[in-house]
This record gives C-alpha cells, sequence and structure tokens, in this order.
C-alpha cells in the first residue's frame, strides 16, 4: 500500500518536473504575475497601513496553492481518460494508492510552488516583519491549504473526465483568488462583493499568512488577532478535505 | 482442456443500454481468443468484466479459475491488461514505465528492474528503452504498454483493441509481439473489430453482438460457415456497373447475391467456390466489353461474415 502509492507519487512528479511548460512557464508565469502587480499596479495600490509589497506578497504566495493546485485536475482527468487508473484497479495495489499517490505527489508540487513564489517574493523587496517561527508557520498554513484544495482539484479531475473539461471547471479558482484579499483590500470593493469577499476561505487563508508575516502591527492593521484568521483558516481547511476526500475516493471506487 | 475464462449467462447493464445480454463464452488455456464484433457489440465491456473494471449485474464469470465477483484480488494477480489507450506516462522512459508497473505488481525494486529489462529484450525495445516514451511512434508506444501488461508475468493478457488506430506498420509490430507471447504461452484474450486481426492472431473467435456470443469457432470454422471468398470488381465507368453485376450473377448461376456499391463502383459476390474463379471472372468481362479498375478475390469482410452469421438482421 505504502509502496504502490510512493510509485504513484514519484511517477505524478516525474511527469510534474519534466514537463518543461509546467516547470519553466509556471515559474515565469508566477514570478510576472508578482512583478506586474507589484510595479504595474503597485505604484497606485496601497498596502493600507504597510508598504504594498508587503501587502501582497502574502497574497501572491498563499494564491499559488490554488494556481498550482489545478495540475492535480488536468491530471487526475488524463490519468482515467489515457488508461493508467484502469491498469492501476487491474493491478493487485491497494484501491487508495492512487489518491493517496496523487495527494503525495501533488503536494509536493505545491511546496515547489511555494518556495518559488517565495523566493520571487523577497527578490521584489518582501521582507517578514514577524519571528522566523511564524514564518515558518506561515509556509506550513500554505501547505495545508493547498493539501485541502488540492482534493477539490482531484474530485474536479474525476467528475470531470476529460483533462480538458478539468480545465475548463478548474476556471473557478479566479474568483476565489481575485475576489479575495490577496491583491487589494477587501474594503477597496463594492459592497456586495465585499459580503462575498469577506466570507470566502481564500481571504481567511491569505489574512493568516499576512497576520503571521506582519508581525507585531497585524492585528491593527488587519481588525484581529492572528489566532482568528488560522482558525477560521484550518476550519475552511478541514471542511474542504472533509467533504471532497470523501467524495473523491467514493467516485474513484464505484464501478 | 482447461478453461482460462468461463462466462455464463453474464448481464451488465448501463441506465437503458444492456452492454451484455447472457453472454456465454469459453475460452481454452493454450492460445489466442478473439472476441469479435461491430462497436457498442460489448466487447469492451466483456473484457472490463474480466479485468475487475466493473461488476456484473448476473451471471458467472470466472477468470483463471477465480470467480471475478468474490475474488478479485487473486483475478488481479493473474491478468495482465492493455487497453485501446497506451497507458503510459510520456514523461517517463520506457524503462521507467515498465519498473513503475512492476512494483505495483509487488515485485521488489532489484526484481523489477530484471523484469522490466527482460520485457523490453522480449519486445525488442531495449534500444528505445532510455528514452522518453514521448517520442515513441504508435506502435511503439503499444507495444510498451503491452510490455507493460507482461511484466508480472501473468498467466492471462487482456488486449483491448491493440491496434485501433495504428498505421499498418506499426499494426504488424503489434502482431508479432502477441505472436511471440502466444509461443512463450501466456493466454490471450483479444478484441477487435477486424476479421483479418482475429485471423492473424486467434486460434479461436467468438463473434459478438448486442451482447451476446452469435457464433464461435476457429477462423478456418467460421469462413467454412459463412462460405468462400468474395470476388470485387471495380468498374471504371458508373454506367458498366449494371453489365458488370450481370456478368457476375451469371458467373455463379445467380446462386449467391449480386452486392452493387454505387459510390465505389463496386460489385461484390460471395462463392464457396473459387479455386478458378478470378480467371472466369476476367473472361467475362472481356466478354461483355466493361472497363474494369481492380478485380481481386478476398476473405468475406467482417461485416459480410456478420451479416451472414445473424441472417442479416
Amino acid at each position: 500500500m505504502l509502496t504502490s502509492s510512493l510509485q504513484v507519487a514519484r511517477r505524478a512528479l516525474l511527469h510534474y518536473f519534466r514537463t518543461p511548460q509546467l516547470v519553466v512557464l509556471g515559474t515565469l508565469q508566477g514570478a510576472l504575475f508578482l512583478l506586474i502587480f507589484r510595479y504595474v499596479f503597485g505604484g497606485d495600490l496601497q498596502g493600507h497601513g504597510t508598504s504594498y509589497v508587503d501587502f501582497l506578497v502574502p497574497g501572491f504566495v498563499t494564491t499559488s496553492v490554488l494556481f498550482s493546485g489545478q495540475g492535480a485536475a488536468t491530471g487526475v482527468a488524463d490519468d482515467l481518460q489515457q488508461g493508467f487508473v484502469d491498469r492501476l484497479r487491474s493491478l493487485p495495489v491497494g484501491r487508495a494508492s492512487f489518491l493517496v499517490g496523487r495527494a503525495i505527489a501533488d503536494s509536493i508540487w505545491n511546496m515547489w510552488g511555494l518556495v518559488v513564489c517565495a523566493a520571487v517574493g523577497f527578490a521584489v523587496g518582501f521582507r517578514p516583519q514577524g519571528a522566523v517561527f511564524d514564518d515558518l508557520a506561515a509556509l506550513g498554513l500554505c501547505i495545508a491549504y493547498g493539501f485541502a484544495f488540492e482534493w477539490m482539484f482531484v474530485l474536479i479531475g474525476l467528475l470531470s473526465g476529460t483533462p480538458q473539461a478539468a480545465q475548463g471547471m478548474a476556471f473557478l479558482v479566479f474568483p476565489l483568488t481575485f475576489v479575495s484579499s490577496a491583491y487589494v483590500p477587501v474594503s477597496t470593493m463594492p459592497g456586495w462583493m465585499q459580503a462575498f469577499a469577506q466570507r470566502q476561505p481564500v481571504t481567511y487563508m491569505v489574512d493568516s499568512v499576512r497576520a503571521l508575516t506582519l508581525g507585531a502591527r497585524a492585528p491593527a492593521l488587519l481588525g484581529h488577532a492572528p489566532a482568528y484568521f488560522t482558525g477560521w483558516s484550518l476550519a475552511w481547511a478541514a471542511g474542504t478535505v472533509a467533504l471532497c476526500a470523501p467524495l473523491a475516493s467514493w467516485w474513484y471506487n464505484r464501478s | 482442456m482447461t478453461a482460462v475464462i468461463e462466462a455464463h449467462a453474464v448481464t451488465k447493464r448501463f441506465g437503458k443500454t444492456l452492454a451484455l445480454d447472457g453472454l456465454e463464452l469459453r475460452a481454452e488455456s493454450g492460445q489466442v481468443v478473439a472476441l469479435l464484433g461491430p462497436n457498442g457489440a460489448g466487447k469492451t465491456t466483456f473484457v472490463r468484466a474480466v479485468a475487475t473494471l466493473l461488476r456484473l449485474d448476473s451471471g458467472d464469470l470466472r477468470v483463471a479459475g477465480h470467480d471475478a465477483r468474490r475474488q478479485p484480488a487473486a483475478v488481479r494477480r493473474a491478468i495482465g491488461l492493455a487497453g485501446q489507450f497506451a497507458a503510459i506516462e510520456p514523461m517517463m522512459t520506457g524503462r521507467e514505465n515498465l519498473e513503475l508497473v512492476a512494483r505495483l505488481f509487488g515485485l521488489s525494486r532489484a526484481r523489477a528492474r530484471a523484469a522490466a529489462s527482460e520485457v523490453l529484450d522480449r519486445l525488442q525495445l531495449s534500444e528505445v528503452a532510455d528514452k522518453l516514451a514521448r517520442t515513441y511512434s504508435g506502435g511503439v508506444r503499444r507495444r510498451l504498454d503491452l510490455g507493460a501488461s507482461l511484466v508480472g508475468a501473468p498467466r492471462l493478457l487482456l488486449l483491448d483493441e491493440p491496434t485501433t488506430g495504428l498505421d499498418p506498420r506499426s499494426r504488424s509490430e503489434v502482431w508479432d509481439a502477441v505472436r511471440s507471447l502466444v509461443a512463450r504461452g501466456t493466454d490471450v484474450l483479444l478484441t477487435t473489430q477486424y476479421m483479418d486481426e482475429a485471423d492473424h492472431l486467434a486460434g479461436h473467435i467468438v463473434i459478438i453482438d448486442h451482447g451476446q456470443s452469435v457464433a464461435s469457432g476457429t477462423p478456418a470454422e467460421l469462413k467454412r460457415r459463412v462460405g468462400g471468398r468474395v470476388l470485387e470488381v471495380q468498374a471504371r465507368y458508373a454506367e458498366d456497373l449494371a453489365v458488370v453485376a450481370g456478368a457476375l450473377e451469371r458467373l455463379d448461376q445467380g446462386h449467391a447475391p449480386v452486392h452493387v456499391d454505387q459510390a465505389t463502383r463496386k460489385v461484390s459476390v460471395r462463392s464457396a467456390s473459387g479455386a478458378d474463379w478470378l480467371g472466369a471472372a476476367w473472361s467475362a468481362l472481356e466478354t461483355v466489353g466493361a472497363s474494369v479498375d481492380d478485380i481481386s478475390l478476398r476473405q468475406p469482410s467482417l461485416d459480410e461474415v456478420f451479416l451472414s452469421l445473424t441472417g442479416g438482421k
């Protein structure tokens, strides 16, 4: 069971890291995205009490798990369509191996994306104000959020059937990431949009990371202590896993 | 003889479609058994049931002596599956793909490596083994996929339309690979839409349609039941079609129906005799003065075998 999950994970990781479009373009795209926000829009955007770069980078790093997580949806759909899932099911391996293996691989892929994004963030002038321990905790939270969204993407991949459909359905990351506090403060949005932006999980997650990296100023700037955002975020993450993981394994196991 | 697959009254329904409708099938060990039928006949559904990928609604299915429903794990240890798609990871080399499947089959790292090398040798893939599978041609990909189903040294190999979508050269490469497997004693269940594929590879053919077994036997037996060969003439001009049809009808004294296809300007007739048929037809056509682009004597096509065995229904 462990061996087979690791084999599935290794295969998915080799696929990610040997596809130049995913590694090079994915990284470049992320970097470009950050540069545009930092230098093109950033001139006119304020951090509301802090520099825009210190406001933006936590949002950018946190939402990166949603962008790199999309790979899980297309990957799962591809494995279904191209017969890898059939082959796996016809082999004497535990049924859970596929989903567990994917979860391992996609978590590692997410971490790679997080590290790259954080490095680009530092390069454009981001400087966390909190203790090193807080920064590590922030990174840990991002990994946990990535893990939660991964199950959503795996479920999308299973339900959509074809990689193209999976990619189309993964489009929902755009409202989730942009209509949140990731790139601009929610208070600048129209009232009806704030109603969604304030309550949706990505905002809590971004603010939890922001609270940890802003240091002592965080409660004053964000209105709540870090524990408030972290609590809500982890609750959302746990809820996502609790909903999507059983659905995904039910869908995978039925035949 | 022992049976490697025994299916008795197996039924599977998908919504309103009855994919398997009381199918009866017995595949003896020691040969290639071909499941022949048109698209939607139930071939893939049956293979998936044998591979324990789907659960039958009713009926008995025994694979390599195990009940497919109650002992799926034992069945999985006995089979290898190669599907319509080549289930290989394009970003891994051929060798890595095979080692992956071997590891999943439960072999240790060292044994997986040895098994992969052996299969690569056997399928003559050693030369390309260390290139990414992405760079392989369609035929090589299918052969590698075949190899992946072999690394676990299965007793029964399931090949679901192994050559669909391949060019003729790749097709014959896959055929050679299958033949070499049989020579080593692996039992094979193969599905195909092509009569010639079944003819080349199989010792026993089961024709299925609408989820039922319509006929079965050796290729020779089936062809005898259908009768002889098909003489096909392509006329140069559409106006000549009636004359050509008349000439061919007289040739056979009107025993077999003459089929005329306006679109391709082809006239065909089936006959049980056939020894000196081509010569006789040629002179008959010369006598009536029809211009002919092509004339050939061929095996009945799947359509023709099919129409004849199902009484054209």
